[in-house]
């Protein structure tokens, strides 16, 4: 068989992958949407969540996107949409293409024509994503069993806990968005963008409690996103020049 | 454990280990199709480059992100990828909607819905993205757009965060100066934001168990 980064094989390859993924989703959104009705919640809710989280999903699945095309000149396009549906994300798939291709000396802005170079990128690609994968059944019992212990013995402490989970991942986001303050004024551009989210998301609540928009709780999100990244879009031109 | 979250971890299991096989078929079978194993050599060469940060970070994400997603919503965020940009907050974001704690069995559900319709269209629109290539690719790389998706995360994080923040601000205080302070006095460690996610949570965890003491939460 004649090696192409884009042939009907590898094509095949990838279709089989998105098929097993889309089967899993599936699988997992009708058992809990059915457990969710046994045990009282309201259908109209379980829709509102599939809705309401179908919609704040379009924007970060675009620039996912774009990681699928940014890397398809190198790799084409079957092995960049298979990783970026599986397991990967455009901050791992990236980095692992470039550190496999500067170990073969090749340059990322050409398409592959070797397949041994090809399969490199793959292996590599794939192999650095394993624990992800292999980790959670391994480790599931062991957290799912410390977060009870922590629970059973203090709920209050259980629910901080719980809390405190969150809003670190939250504030190492949020924090991030400093690194390059030093910089310059363009390196205000990320907090200015958290900032008009923040305050779209803060004006969404106030609407919603004073005129009781309970509508608009399914989209806050989406919209602070959104109108903060047209802001980002309008912004960027005039600091950066 | 319930009769179904003992099935839904066995499910989660089947599923995943299934996945992990698929994920190493797809090299195995293009390596078979077109007779060409790589040489080792350059395989662990471009492993060295990434493989002792992302394989940290791959440990690192399973401890924290499990308790917060709930069993099915684990299983099936690590295989689909894409954990905090798109699964955790949409997950977070729809418990929150909802008004259901993670750990709840209500938690577990809505939390596996949202990270499976985000998956669902994650899916979808990359298919539709693969397929219309040609049309949308000079959109997606032209200049004009691209300060939207290097903004995607202080954007996403921005609405989520004032409202957890809102919401318990005492115990957002000391994570969030830490944070600051880390980011402005050491920049470089921007790219590697997903180990300091642990670092946050224990500093969250030590103040907070510090006020809880002290009887301020």
């Amino acid at each position: 068989m004649n090696f192409n980064v884009n042939s009907s094989f590898l094509y095949i390859i990838a279709v089989c992958v998105i098929i097993f993924v889309l089967a899993q989703s599936v699988f997992f959104l009708v058992r809990a949407y059915r457990r969710g009705k046994e045990i009282g919640m309201s259908p109209a809710k379980l829709r509102k969540t599939i809705f309401s989280t179908s919609i704040f999903t379009i924007a970060p699945a675009i620039s996912i996107l774009l990681g699928v095309v940014t890397l398809s000149k190198f790799l084409g396009i079957p092995l960049p949409w298979i990783r970026m549906s599986v397991i990967g994300a455009l901050t791992y798939e990236l980095p692992a293409a470039e550190s496999a291709a500067s170990a073969l000396g090749v340059s990322m802005s050409e398409t592959i024509t070797d397949p041994a170079v090809y399969t490199t990128v793959a292996w590599v690609m794939t192999i650095g994503i394993i624990p992800s994968i292999i980790l959670p059944p391994i480790l599931m019992k062991k957290i799912k069993g410390g977060m009870l212990k922590v629970k059973s013995k203090d709920a209050k402490w259980g629910d901080i806990f719980m809390t405190s989970l969150f809003l670190g991942m939250i504030s190492a986001f949020l924090g991030v968005v400093f690194a390059h303050v030093r910089e310059g004024l363009a390196g205000f551009i990320p907090l200015f963008v958290l900032l008009v989210s923040a305050a779209i998301m803060g004006i969404c609540g106030l609407l919603i409690k004073k005129f009781n928009l309970k509508w608009l709780e399914t989209y806050a999100l989406s919209i602070s996103m959104v109108g903060a990244l047209v802001f980002a879009v309008l912004i960027t031109p005039v600091i950066v020049g | 454990m319930n009769n179904y979250l003992k099935k839904t971890d066995i499910y989660g299991k089947i599923w995943i280990w299934t996945a992990a096989l698929v994920v190493i078929m797809v090299p195995v079978a293009v390596c078979v199709a077109y007779n060409a194993w790589p040489p080792i050599t350059a395989v662990l060469k471009g492993l060295l480059g990434v493989a002792p940060m992302f394989w940290t970070v791959g440990v690192i994400e399973v401890i924290t992100y499990t308790p917060m997603l709930g069993t099915g919503g684990t299983y099936l965020a690590f295989v689909t990828g894409n954990l905090t940009s798109i699964k955790a907050p949409a997950a977070l974001n729809a418990m929150e909607n909802l008004g259901v704690k993670a750990d709840s069995e209500e938690g577990e559900v809505v939390s596996t819905i949202a990270i499976a319709t985000s998956s669902i269209v994650t899916t979808l629109i990359i298919l539709l993205g693969v397929c219309l290539l040609a049309v949308i690719s000079p959109i997606l790389n032209s200049p004009a757009l691209q300060p939207a998706f290097d903004n995607i995360l202080p954007a996403l994080f921005g609405g989520l965060g004032v409202v957890y923040i809102s919401k318990n601000w005492k115990l957002s205080i000391a994570p969030l100066v830490f944070m600051i302070v880390l980011f402005l006095l050491v920049p470089s460690l921007a790219g590697s934001v997903g180990v300091l996610v642990p670092v946050g949570i224990i500093i969250t965890l030590a103040a907070g168990r510090f006020m809880y003491k002290k009887g301020w939460l």
